[in-house]
């Protein structure tokens, strides 16, 4: 198991073993996706108190969820890199900030425009999820303006991954306090007792709309992934034959 | 077995004498202190001054505002407690020295809370008295800004050590900082604001007491840790 973890922190092994992984997650989350898309919007029922506006939830609640794991991966790759300084988890941690802060935008974006005919404003301060949801893409855009301001690379990579840890003890916190005030959103539906809330027609499209949105995740962060350590590595041997290598083959 | 010398220093010596240090250095400069104090004071007053006099909304946006003029002032304060020393060198040499950092950081901390929270916590209630907030908002008002403020200081190190010596660290320290104060802000102002309705405080004292404690147990280590990289 060690030996494998060693070789997964060699920048090149770990270039090309991405590089095998992108198609297979994308051969999977792609299809989930246009099967969620299609079915969220013709097969499954409007809701009978929501009529068709609850067709955004199939954006929505993957994006949110995708929000949050993407500041796990991005806090836990930070950790890493940080107690066994290991150079490759500074790198996933940097490509996953990016990608997390627009799955923020986009879960704040279709709840504000859900919440325009639902709530009948585009944005409503007592909804905890939405407040917190906000705080966390304030919590991105520091981590990133940090990264951006460091110009050493090593430090800025230290640095920023102390930000993110700082950060994720606090995530549970911010998400309890805003909790404290009232709440207005929808109690959750999906994981709760006695199973699903939801009516099978609706919930399966959301289900592969979740894991296509998290395998298309993968693929994305770990495209991000392979040209941040090309980036890194630009000065190593393996990128400059790699480099000539695509050259001559042209 | 070696004995230890009789002249090394122990723990409580190093903090106390950088404590001491921190506190002598503002008393020689006194105007340094007033700065956060003064600023507080002034933002309590922008709010009347754009939102007009009337006394039921000064009564409701009251606690709010002084939470938030707190906030701010905390955060001007905060961007001196590393920049001088590390201007002077003496950063490299707390870095070096014998001591634990987390301790040290710890006095740099506790130093910057008595000369930048302290006195808010104290005046407090008079900016609370112009806003026109009953006795029991009052009370509230340095009951929660007391552990409010030595969050602030704790969490705000982090921060400002992680932006020591970078040019643009001014509006960055802003951006990292705010966003981890909210919690203090919800539960600071809510709290102030639902004991001004006759409501029992205890809860958001707590919460914030807790929040003190665990930013007390954890936040001078990942300041120690942030300042070693930011003077790599």
């Amino acid at each position: 198991m060690w030996t494998f973890f060693h070789k997964l922190a060699s920048p090149p092994h770990f270039y090309g073993l991405a590089g095998k992984f992108i198609p297979w997650f994308a051969a999977i989350g792609l299809p989930l996706v246009a099967y969620g898309t299609w079915a969220g919007l013709f097969i499954a029922p409007p809701d009978y108190q929501q009529g068709d506006a609850f067709r955004i939830i199939y954006v929505h609640v993957p994006a949110a969820y995708l929000s949050m794991l993407a500041y796990m991966v991005m806090a836990i790759a930070a950790g890493i890199g940080l107690i066994w300084r290991m150079k490759l988890a500074h790198a996933v941690a940097a490509s996953a900030a990016p990608l997390g802060a627009w799955f923020t935008f986009l879960a704040l974006a279709t709840g504000s425009i859900w919440g325009r005919p639902m709530w009948g404003t585009w944005w409503e301060w007592g909804d905890p999820r939405l407040t917190s949801e906000l705080i966390l893409l304030f919590l991105y855009l520091g981590y990133m303006a940090l990264r951006a301001a460091i110009d050493d690379g090593t430090k800025a990579d230290r640095a920023s991954a102390v930000l993110a840890l700082v950060g994720a003890v606090n995530v549970p916190i911010i998400h309890f306090s805003v909790e404290w005030w009232s709440s207005l959103h929808q109690g959750p539906t999906l994981i709760r007792e006695g199973g699903p809330a939801i009516a099978g027609d609706m919930l399966y499209p959301l289900l592969a709309m979740i894991f296509g949105f998290s395998f298309l995740f993968g693929a994305l962060l770990l495209m991000r992934v392979k040209s941040e350590v090309l980036y890194r590595e630009r000065r190593a041997r393996w990128v400059r034959r790699l480099a000539t290598e695509s050259a001559g083959a042209a | 077995m070696t004995t230890l010398p009789d002249t090394m220093p122990g723990l409580g010596r190093g903090f106390v004498a950088l404590l001491r240090r921190d506190l002598l250095l503002a008393w020689r400069r006194p105007g340094d202190v007033l700065n956060p104090l003064v600023f507080f004071a002034i933002v309590a007053t922008l709010f009347p001054l754009a939102l007009g006099p009337e006394t039921d909304l000064l009564r409701t946006i009251g606690p709010g505002v002084v939470w938030v003029a707190a906030l701010l002032a905390a955060l001007l304060s905060l961007n001196g407690l590393f920049l001088a020393d590390h201007e002077d060198g003496s950063l490299e040499q707390l870095l070096l020295s014998a001591q634990p950092l987390p301790l040290l950081v710890l006095a740099k901390t506790c130093a910057h809370w008595l000369l930048s929270g302290l006195p808010l916590v104290v005046i407090s209630p008079l900016i609370g008295l112009s806003y026109d907030l009953p006795a029991d908002g009052l009370l509230a008002l340095p009951a929660t800004l007391l552990p409010g403020t030595a969050s602030l200081s704790l969490v705000g190190a982090t921060g400002a050590a992680l932006t020591v010596g970078l040019s643009r660290g001014n509006a960055l320290l802003g951006l990292l900082v705010l966003p981890l104060a909210m919690p203090i802000l919800i539960f600071g102002a809510r709290t102030v604001s639902l004991a001004a309705a006759g409501d029992t405080m205890a809860g958001g004292v707590y919460f914030l007491g807790a929040y003190c404690m665990l930013a007390l147990t954890l936040a001078p280590f990942a300041t120690a840790a942030a300042l070693r990289i930011s003077n790599e």
